[in-house]
């Protein structure tokens, strides 16, 4: 008997315990949020928006799974191939086409106000045939980072707005000049860099229906040119020379006049013993700069639709995610109003903040194909042999071109 | 009666089998079967698979990534098998006489075999680091200029077999070793006794008698030398990672980069064939070089 009792008060509580955490959530909608840009750095500050959130609307519970940008895409895969993906997801710019072209996005076209607030770049980018597939949540750009010691040291003017390449190979020569140990500029020779060069040269990617690429054209080979010239010139360090120092330990260092980099950098470098300052990113035939955006996506199979649309809404656009995100300087929302600004402005340094924004007046966002990874890769490995001295920029475009065709036919 | 407890003695058998049986099934002979499956389906894993027959065996035939990947992975097999062997062949020599300290040594080179390798490639990332490294410094020091190591994709894959070579070599030093020992005294003592010199008795009697150990010692690795990862993934620079890109990690970019899940199975059956290919060939060629008694 007395066992009975006892085989029976374990069943019941293992039965309690399976269904408590339902109990506790009894009326609530719960949503299931993935994302990668908060991690284990910024967990905090999205649990500050959340309970902001929970507290406006209080029959919606939100569940965060913070992923790392590494694992996230797989993870993400992963969950829709078992049938059972998050309500609500971050989707970067590069991915967001593969999802949307695969239909498995809800539109949310009836769900954005006439008058939202967005950049109105951003939300076009989000866009696939016609319909709002996700809405921008976070925008990046990259500008030159410059020491200004270093230009000081070599006794000469910081870089302006209306800088070309050829001016930053001059004044990164100079720089080399102060010593072995020192590097007139960084600026990566991969994908990311290239299809904006290629756009500061009037190169154009794709046709008009994407079917074919023009890439191996005179004005891409030339900006490819360009941008192996400042390794032939020796005013940028060539892998070997890097040595596994990255480029922005090399600018903390102080050994660094020139970066160009994402402006995610600025908080790792406040600490700098130096004077450091931003500009906007030389151009060439013309001024073209990053638009690198993250959005939020809707599963379209999710079971409470408007509630993961208020959600991604609120994410993106409420007063309170944009203050959380600024005072953090976590990353920038995507919206089109500059007073809500004025804090991350003030802050110091760099001195030249406003050029952030000012680079959003000729932005180029990544090109993007259905097999976006492949293409990244293609270029990069041909860019590699180019480093190498193994192929000339002509030839390297040319079998890019070759190679990226057959993915956009295939 | 005999034919039902024939059968009782079945199920009991079956029973206590299950657990293992079952996880096999479902683990290792499902997946292996789905993977073979799936060699014939373009899958994405956010839409429906599509069926494509042969598509993916005969896109291998113009991928450029798959033709270079075999290439990395057999000179990487070519350089690293018989190194592993001859060193730790000469460890276990070493190892096998009465030295003093002789458990240390023995335990010393076993200790990289259970290091992790992501604790042991940032160990050879800086020992190969053209700037500030041990090998350019020692190198430096008999007048050598060393290469850039893992940050050339021309150099990179050597690196990597050297590290590897190192770390993997305590393993079969081990086998060798219970190898050497498992030759009787008797053999050794006769040849002493008949006059035979130390070179003698190894050439006739330690040779021949450790061949069944360096058989099993050159399958085993000759299998994981196919299989590597790890330190490929994990030791060369991106930059120089065209110069190393071996088999496995084409199978993982496909699956978990490129979302070809069709064409990553299509790989790895790929790679079981030629790994079933060359150890069916072993297995026959053991006949020629491999002795059990003199």
């Amino acid at each position: 008997m007395f066992r009975k009792t006892v085989g029976l008060c374990i069943v019941l509580v293992l039965l309690l315990g399976a269904l408590s955490p339902a109990l506790a959530q009894e009326g609530k909608v719960v949503i299931r949020y993935a994302n990668f840009t908060a991690g284990q750095d910024r967990a905090a500050e999205l649990d500050q928006i959340i309970a902001a959130f929970e507290a406006e609307y209080p029959n919606i519970k939100i569940e965060p799974y913070n992923m790392p940008f590494g694992d996230y895409f797989t993870m993400l895969q992963a969950d829709f191939a078992g049938g059972d993906p998050p309500d609500v997801f971050e989707l970067n710019y590069e991915n967001f086409v593969a999802f949307a072209a695969n239909g498995v996005l809800l539109d949310l076209s009836a769900y954005v106000s006439e008058d939202a607030p967005y950049y109105p770049q951003a939300l076009h980018a989000f866009q696939y045939e016609g319909k709002q597939y996700a809405l921008p949540e976070t925008f990046s750009t990259v500008v030159l980072f410059y020491n200004k010691d270093l230009f000081d040291q070599a006794g000469i003017d910081y870089p302006t707005a209306e800088w070309t390449w050829v001016d930053a190979l001059e004044t990164a020569k100079a720089i080399r000049a102060l010593g072995p140990d020192i590097w007139g500029i960084y600026s990566p020779i991969q994908f990311w860099e290239f299809y904006k060069r290629a756009a500061q040269n009037n190169c154009q990617f794709f046709n008009e229906d994407k079917t074919e690429t023009l890439i191996n054209a005179p004005e891409c080979v030339e900006a490819l040119q360009t941008m192996v010239g400042l390794l032939e010139e020796d005013v940028m360090p060539d892998p070997a020379e890097q040595a596994g120092v990255s480029d922005s330990e090399l600018f903390q260092a102080g050994r660094l006049g020139m970066q160009v980099t994402g402006i995610w950098m600025m908080p790792a470098y406040q600490e700098v013993p130096f004077n450091w300052d931003i500009q906007l990113e030389p151009g060439m035939a013309t001024k073209a700069y990053h638009f690198f955006s993250n959005g939020i996506a809707v599963d379209i199979n999710t079971e409470h639709p408007l509630e993961a649309a208020a959600w991604a809404q609120y994410m993106t656009s409420s007063k309170t995610a944009v203050d959380v995100r600024l005072a953090a300087d976590w990353e920038l929302p995507t919206l089109n109003d500059m007073s809500l600004f004025e804090s991350y402005l003030a802050m110091t340094p760099p001195d030249n903040r406003e050029v952030v924004f000012q680079s959003l007046e000729a932005p180029v966002p990544p090109p993007t194909i259905a097999r976006q990874s492949e293409m990244q890769d293609i270029f990069d490995e041909l860019f590699n042999a180019v480093i190498a001295g193994e192929l000339d920029p002509e030839t390297a475009l040319n079998l890019a071109k070759e190679r990226v065709d057959s993915l956009l036919t295939s | 009666m005999v034919g039902q407890s024939g059968v009782k003695r079945w199920v009991w058998v079956m029973l206590f089998l299950s657990p293992g049986l079952l996880g096999l099934l479902v683990f290792i002979v499902g997946p292996v079967i789905f993977s073979l499956g799936l060699t014939t389906f373009e899958w994405n894993l956010l839409t429906p698979p599509q069926f494509i027959g042969l598509q993916n065996y005969a896109s291998l035939g113009q991928d450029p990534r798959f033709w270079a990947a075999l290439e990395h992975t057999a000179l990487y097999t070519v350089l690293y098998v018989p190194a592993v062997m001859a060193v730790a062949f000469m460890l276990a020599l070493l190892l096998n006489q009465p030295l003093r300290g002789r458990a240390f040594f023995r335990m010393a080179f076993y200790v990289p075999v259970v290091s992790s390798w992501v604790a042991v490639s940032m160990m050879w990332r800086w020992i190969f680091n053209p700037q500030y490294g041990l090998m350019n410094f020692l190198l430096g020091l008999l007048g050598i200029q060393g290469p850039a190591w893992l940050f050339d994709p021309a150099t990179a894959l050597y690196a990597v077999v050297i590290a590897s070579v190192w770390k993997d070599s305590g393993f079969s030093t081990v086998l060798f070793l219970a190898g050497l020992q498992g030759i009787p005294h008797e053999y050794q003592e006769a040849a002493q006794i008949d006059g035979a010199n130390a070179f003698q008795r190894l050439r006739y009697i330690t040779l021949p008698l450790i061949t069944p150990t360096a058989f099993f010692v050159l399958i085993t690795t000759l299998i994981g030398a196919f299989q590597v990862f790890d330190q490929m993934y994990l030791m060369p620079v991106e930059y120089a990672q065209r110069g190393t890109t071996v088999l496995v990690q084409l199978i993982v970019n496909n699956a978990f980069r490129y979302q070809r899940m069709g064409y990553a199975a299509t790989l790895s059956w790929v790679l079981f064939a030629v790994i079933f290919a060359i150890t069916v060939v072993q297995l026959r060629l053991q006949k020629r070089w491999v002795y059990y008694e003199l």
